[in-house]
């Protein structure tokens, strides 16, 4: 279980999440939704600490988080890596391996061999050549997903995986993440479309700089907790957009 | 061992001193100078070298070996100038003009109340025809301790580079590899003394490396480019200075950048002619 208690993390001087308290129980798929500026990357930079907070203890299992960081792959939004890095993708998905790598090991032909994997599993075998900022977003996505598989991590922390990709990615992404679902992994992914939500996750985390509600997609995904998460006509909007939903 | 390399070479030994400490140089400000560019810090590297002044200074004045002295207020430069940013809204760049220029002016009045033995100008804009074996033998072993620890460190250093973010998010520390640069920019730029002086030991670290750059898709090739670049350019910059009569540190930054013009221009990553068409 990660448990997070009495979260609070300021932005510049005003509050970008206050009073989170939320218990993630492992082994689920889970989006986290709220409309922009709710703090929805806010909330998984603060758990990874990558982030400073003003108070809030982060607990998975019954250690403190920062004792496990090398086993939660973290895939970040693309604008916040360095594309021009003089680096290719197979030189960038095995980085991927660093973390569980000791101090001066380098990665040898046990880690070669997990990146060449990993690169099929995504299907970006035939790029690897390629220096990153010559892909295309759908790429390059599957690039990142390919270096967090690398990490070989129990946990994934996937900030807006779907955005400005292709489709043929966001399949290929999509497909994967169940699968690992399957294996028992634990994936957290910040989610800015309503739309796939009951598709793709089991659980939704709602935020507006406070916890809106957590639950399971069937009950906690209600035009209740969206409305009062986006604010009753932006709501209505999001929802009838929806369907099916109640 | 020079001499005799000297008189088999037929020319002086102060002539093959310029030039081994050039390639030294060149050498370890290629390794040294592809992080400070791909970590967008060539400002803050400006700023430190400058900042060494008054460790200079002092250590000339207590009789240390100088790169205590400069190692320290490199060091403490780099502390400073993130302690200002960090706790208080004065922009990084901001801050690093107030440390730079005012290490530096202490710098000067240190050496001024030192009085002779050291010259100001040797330190400021090098002196590379008098480059004591000593000095050649420090030089050499910065080198290899530079490149020891880039090598070891090779993989923190690529990713704290490369993506701050991630590196911390599995928690890397990485305002130790930041630090740990800074110290050792501060001793290269010891060891550049006496070669390009403290104003265009930013150009050794800059040029080649941002030249190679243009020309590859890996950060290890980066490094070794840079490397040969850099150390191409020193010789190069030697010759043509003993030949003309040049000033020799102006002359060696001159023939780098003429090497990254001709880069900017033709180097299919640059993609110079494309990009021209395209924007009309």
């Amino acid at each position: 279980m990660i448990q997070v208690k009495n979260l609070n993390v300021d932005y510049f001087g005003n509050p970008a999440l206050e009073q989170v308290d939320i218990d993630i129980p492992l082994g689920y798929s889970i989006g986290i939704i709220g409309p922009n500026g709710a703090g929805k990357s806010t909330f998984i930079k603060s758990l990874l600490g990558i982030i400073k907070k003003r108070s809030g203890t982060i607990t998975v299992g019954n250690s403190d988080i920062a004792l496990c960081q090398k086993d939660i792959a973290y895939v970040p939004q693309k604008s916040d890596v360095d594309l021009t890095f003089p680096i290719t993708v197979r030189d960038t998905v095995l980085t991927g391996t660093y973390p569980k790598l000791k101090l001066f090991r380098r990665p040898g032909k046990k880690e070669k061999e997990l990146v060449e994997r990993c690169m099929e599993m995504v299907d970006i075998s035939d790029l690897a050549h390629k220096q990153i900022s010559n892909l295309s977003g759908g790429q390059l996505q599957r690039v990142f997903i390919a270096r967090a598989l690398a990490q070989q991590a129990n946990i994934f922390f996937l900030d807006e995986p779907f955005v400005g990709i292709d489709l043929v990615s966001e399949k290929i992404i999509v497909n994967l993440l169940k699968k690992l679902r399957e294996e028992g992994k634990t994936i957290l992914v910040v989610h800015h479309d309503l739309h796939e939500v009951e598709e793709y996750f089991d659980k939704v985390i709602i935020l507006n700089r406070k916890l809106i509600a957590f639950g399971d997609i069937s009950t906690t995904f209600s035009s209740q907790n969206i409305q009062s998460a986006y604010g009753s006509s932006l709501g209505n909007v999001q929802i009838k957009g929806l369907g099916g939903l109640v | 061992m020079i001499e005799s390399l000297a008189s088999l070479l037929n020319i002086p030994v102060y002539a093959l001193n310029a030039g081994l400490s050039a390639i030294i140089l060149g050498i370890v400000s290629g390794v040294l100078g592809s992080f400070i560019v791909l970590r967008r810090m060539s400002l803050m590297g400006d700023a430190l070298s400058h900042a060494v002044l008054p460790g200079v200074a002092l250590s000339y004045i207590l009789g240390i070996n100088m790169i205590i002295g400069a190692s320290l207020f490199g060091l403490l430069a780099a502390i400073l100038i993130q302690f200002i940013t960090n706790r208080s809204t004065i922009k990084s760049d901001t801050s690093i003009g107030i440390i730079l220029s005012s290490f530096f002016a202490l710098g000067i009045v240190l050496i001024t109340f030192a009085q002779s033995g050291l010259d100001l100008t040797h330190i400021l804009f090098g002196n590379i025809l008098a480059v004591p074996k000593s000095e050649l033998l420090q030089s050499f072993i910065i080198m290899l301790v530079v490149i020891a620890v880039v090598s070891l460190f090779y993989k923190e250093l690529l990713i704290s580079s490369f993506d701050p973010v991630v590196s911390k998010a599995y928690g890397l520390k990485t305002n130790f590899y930041h630090y740990l640069l800074m110290m050792l920019l501060s001793v290269v730029t010891v060891s550049s003394l006496s070669q390009v002086g403290i104003v265009l030991v930013i150009a050794m670290l800059v040029i080649p490396a941002a030249t190679s750059y243009l020309w590859t898709n890996k950060l290890l090739h980066m490094i070794v480019l840079a490397s040969f670049y850099g150390a191409f350019s020193g010789v190069a910059g030697v010759v043509v200075s003993f030949n003309y009569n040049l000033p020799t540190s102006g002359t060696i930054v001159l023939v780098g950048v003429t090497g990254f013009g001709i880069s900017f221009i033709v180097s299919p990553k640059n993609n110079f002619f494309r990009k021209g068409l395209r924007t009309r």
